[in-house]
């Protein structure tokens, strides 16, 4: 088969054969339409709710990006902050551990009480779960730098700075790809959380208003999109590492 | 992929790439040279002078200390007693290019970055015609835009080959550079590097008892706990020898006797 055809018609497949057993599922078992919309009715949702739906996802989408791009420069930050000063990474890790061990379940109502129930304590939420899985695959990227590598540059005279421009950065990236993947796909859970608590716009708050007033298709219809954004969101910053990582060995190309 | 013939002797002799002017290189002097670990002693005692423009192999068993000695004489390791200094007098700094084990080509750049790699980690301006012309040196003008990822592993070893000559060193240190090529392979670029190297201060170290005899000047043998360096060992006749040079033969014959009478049993 076409390896393009087949990426695209793939996925088609299996979203077709997900929902053929959510349409039987709903006609055969005879839940009520308030446990579990059937497809027709979370259509009929989707595209009579459409502009509250999509400026919704516009409201998400950007807490998310904005939580994603300030969590992954403060994360590098640290990573790069703890791998360079092993007196700030004897500091640092301890708070890092900490900020990992309380649920950001937890500490959202505390953030919305902070920063309000605009964007920010959205954004924050979203730096806070993104945060660790860059610092750790960017710091141990950084230190697992090839000792070879480094003895090269060493004899070409190469400074401290331009060792650390030329090697050990570009030596680290795809750890720090993986961070970034790993990051994107929990980054929405920080966002929609974070609405979750106390929001007065975005997916989350479309779901939790929708929920009181039991409109379950209406709640379909917004994970729907939130699934679709983050699938988005995911195969664009992928695509994005692939480009800037076109020398990285990708040994499943192959396959 | 296949290896690209490597040029052949007559026609790379014919322009030596002695570019780094007409000094003769200095040579390197070793005194009573230490390394140690806690209370272990890797090794004692090395004394070795190898004369400017010399090429020198070091010959001994795993783990014997060779890679530490090289990374010493490079600067990247400080001994624990002794000395390594230039037989001119003047600093060693800036003045020793380094193969590794393995070809350490930096896989985000493309070959004619990695061979102008010592440019842009300095900061320099580089030269590309020089970079294009040792690739072409090598055998490897057509792949200049290649990543490493796409090369065989002969040609990685050539375009090693390049990135050492274009740091245009006096002094050329090598440590088993060649071990990971098929033996044939190994040949072609054996032959290559004797050529491009001639006029440098080169110190090879190997486990191989052929390589270090087609290759060297003089072989010196490290061994023994905590090892110590045995009395060099001089072919005469140009390099690189045919495997079935006479000379060659027999100080092959005469290495793997000594190498395998000093191995513990």
């Amino acid at each position: 088969m076409n390896p393009r055809l087949s990426a695209v018609t793939r996925p088609l497949l299996t979203l077709f054969g997900l929902v053929a057993v959510w349409f039987v599922v709903s006609k055969v078992s005879g839940t009520p339409a308030y446990l579990l919309p059937d497809p027709q009715s979370v259509a009929q949702a989707l595209w009579s709710q459409r502009h509250l739906l999509l400026w919704s996802a516009g409201t998400t989408f950007t807490e998310t990006v904005l939580g994603l791009l300030l969590g992954t420069i403060l994360g590098s930050l640290v990573a790069l902050g703890m791998v360079f000063s092993p007196m700030l990474q004897r500091w640092l890790m301890p708070l890092l551990l900490l900020s990992q061990a309380i649920p950001v379940f937890a500490l959202a109502p505390l953030l919305v009480l902070w920063f309000g129930f605009g964007m920010a304590s959205k954004v924050v939420m979203a730096i806070l779960v993104i945060f660790f899985p860059i610092t750790a695959a960017f710091s141990d990227g950084l230190r697992r730098t090839e000792i070879g590598w480094l003895d090269l540059a060493r004899t070409m005279n190469a400074s401290p700075a331009a060792m650390l421009r030329h090697v050990r950065l570009p030596a680290a990236l795809p750890a720090f790809g993986s961070g970034l993947r790993v990051a994107t796909a929990i980054a929405p859970i920080g966002a929609v959380v974070g609405e979750w608590v106390g929001a007065s716009a975005g997916l989350g708050y479309v779901m939790l208003n929708a929920n009181a007033r039991i409109q379950t298709d209406v709640m379909f219809a917004a994970l729907l999109v939130l699934a679709m954004m983050a699938i988005l969101l995911w195969v664009a910053v992928d695509r994005i590492l692939k480009r800037v990582l076109y020398w990285a060995p990708d040994t499943t190309a192959a396959a | 992929m296949p290896d690209l013939p490597v040029s052949t002797a007559p026609v790379t002799r014919a322009q030596p790439v002695a570019a780094h002017g007409a000094h003769a290189p200095p040579g390197l002097q070793i005194r009573d040279l230490a390394l140690r670990y806690d209370r272990r002693t890797i090794f004692e005692g090395l004394d070795l002078d190898i004369k400017g423009g010399e090429f020198v192999v070091l010959l001994g068993t795993s783990g014997v200390g060779k890679s530490s000695l090289v990374k010493i004489i490079a600067g990247l390791a400080r001994p624990s007693e002794g000395s390594v200094t230039a037989s001119d007098g003047q600093p060693l700094q800036h003045r020793i290019a380094y193969m590794g084990q393995q070809d350490l080509l930096y896989p985000w750049l493309n070959v004619i970055g990695n061979v102008m790699l010592g440019s842009r980690l300095r900061r320099e301006k580089g030269d590309r015609q020089r970079a294009l012309g040792l690739l072409a040196r090598v055998g490897l003008a057509d792949r200049a835009q290649a990543l490493p990822s796409q090369l065989s592993g002969g040609m990685r070893q050539r375009a090693a080959i390049a990135r050492t000559l274009y740091e245009d060193r006096p002094i050329v240190l090598m440590d088993e550079p060649f071990s990971a090529l098929d033996t044939f392979t190994r040949a072609r670029v054996q032959d290559l590097a004797a050529e491009l190297l001639q006029g440098r201060t080169a110190l090879l170290i190997t486990h191989d008892p052929l390589e270090a005899c087609r290759l060297g000047h003089h072989l010196v043998v490290l061994s023994g706990h905590p090892a110590r360096l045995g009395p060099p060992i001089s072919i005469h006749g140009p390099t690189p020898r045919a495997p079935d040079d006479e000379e060659l033969l027999h100080t092959q014959g005469h290495l793997m006797r000594v190498l395998t009478e000093l191995e513990p049993k």
